[in-house]
């Protein structure tokens, strides 16, 4: 990625009355810039070689209730307290959704896939309902179609800024 | 380290060796050397488990609570101290409790918890240098199962820890297979005391004697076990 410059408003633009504060933020911004600059020239540092910090390979879990997935502590069989035969249940839907998602995420086709297929399904029904002659040149378009789209992702981004339009810039305000 | 897992490790020793990368370590009492990445255990002496995909702990027999995070406890109120219940929760430690914590408890009306109620609540803060603060409310303000119980009615005891850790696992079926003959209601704290209530004395009992021999019990023993009391208990 090329580092793009923020683009700033001209000084005819922020001498206007209407550009009043945004001329204000920015001076505000480079005189708090200027003022961090003294802070950092003030401080001093020692010249000593960078202390190592070890990455832990490990994750530290305190609770047990975690590790091995206990219930919530609260039963009632019966009707003793349909309270808490209700929360049992809310908490048993819960677990029962849960193996529901994780078998869903196991057999569902992902999203590159589908496309994919999609891609491949309209260009053959397109084929069958085209007169035999324009076959030929459904499969020229349906190739050129991709490796334009081959092509486009190989062109670098900063060709890409060059080509768009310019903007209307909206002031800021507050 | 697959070798290991199930056999006793002792505190100091170092486990690091055995261990592959991306584990991760459960222990309330896990120390961590300064200098480099190497686990040994201060006090805990028991079997090392191991659990899919990469997680190691020590499980051992202990009765002794320590406080941690997210856990629900079942507490005792033993004084109050102008805005916080000071609660027995059988750490090394009392825990505050404060009173503007319980479901829908306000600065003009505070909740009706009085010295010697037992609560249900949960650990917000947890550490060894500060002193464990506890909630009733969940994150939304609900109770949600939490806060005092035992006003009308029911028995506490105590069990070792390991044994809670046992009877609130998804496998265990005890309290399933209790539920099916017995009416009963039972609220289980992660330090080791567990509330009980029942219609009758002997049915509280039977049901505090089936806790608590059931810890070396597998599911099929604690089917037969309670289909026994069951018997027992309307008079065969």
């Amino acid at each position: 990625m090329t580092n793009v410059p923020k683009s700033s408003l001209s000084k005819n633009v922020l001498q206007m009355k209407f550009m009043q504060r945004s001329a204000l933020q920015i001076e505000k911004e480079k005189s708090e810039e200027e003022k961090q600059k003294v802070i950092d020239d003030e401080h001093w540092v020692l010249d000593l070689p960078e202390t190592e910090h070890k990455e832990s390979r490990y994750v530290i879990e305190r609770s047990i209730a975690c590790i091995e997935e206990l219930q919530y502590g609260r039963f009632s069989f019966n009707g003793c307290n349909p309270e808490v035969e209700k929360l049992m249940k809310i908490h048993s839907k819960d677990k029962e959704l849960e193996a529901a998602a994780t078998r869903e995420a196991q057999n569902s086709v992902n999203d590159q896939e589908m496309a994919d297929r999609y891609l491949s399904l309209s260009h053959t029904i397109a084929k069958k309902f085209a007169k035999k002659r324009k076959h030929a040149e459904i499969d020229e378009s349906f190739d050129k179609a991709n490796d334009s789209m081959d092509i486009e992702e190989e062109i670098p981004k900063s060709q890409k800024k060059k080509s768009s339009k310019r903007k209307f810039m909206k002031p800021k305000d507050e | 380290m697959v070798d290991s897992v199930g056999k006793v490790v002792l505190p100091g020793e170092n486990l690091t060796d055995l261990l592959g990368s991306d584990s991760t370590f459960e222990s309330s009492a896990w120390s961590r050397n300064t200098t480099g990445d190497r686990f040994s255990d201060r006090v805990k002496t028991w079997f090392l488990k191991f659990k899919e995909p990469n997680i190691y702990w020590v499980d051992s027999f202990q009765k002794r609570y320590i406080p941690q995070r997210g856990d629900s406890v079942i507490g005792i109120i033993t004084t109050k101290a102008g805005d916080v219940f000071r609660v027995d929760v059988g750490a090394s430690e009392l825990a505050t409790l404060p009173y503007l914590a319980f479901e829908s408890a306000t600065k003009r009306n505070r909740p009706d918890v009085k010295v010697g109620d037992i609560v249900y609540c949960k650990f917000l803060v947890a550490n060894k240098d500060m002193e464990p603060e506890l909630v009733c409310i969940d994150g939304s303000g609900k109770s949600a199962g939490l806060g005092v119980i035992g006003r009308d009615g029911g028995m506490l005891l105590q069990v070792p820890i390991n044994l809670v850790q046992k009877v609130l696992s998804p496998e265990c079926v005890l309290f399933k297979t209790l539920g099916k003959n017995l009416k009963y209601e039972v609220a289980v704290g992660m330090n080791g005391r567990i509330w009980i209530k029942c219609h009758t004395v002997m049915e509280t009992i039977a049901v505090a004697n089936a806790i608590s021999v059931s810890q070396h019990m597998t599911n099929q023993d604690i089917q037969k076990m309670c289909s026994q009391m069951a018997d027992s208990l309307v008079g065969f």
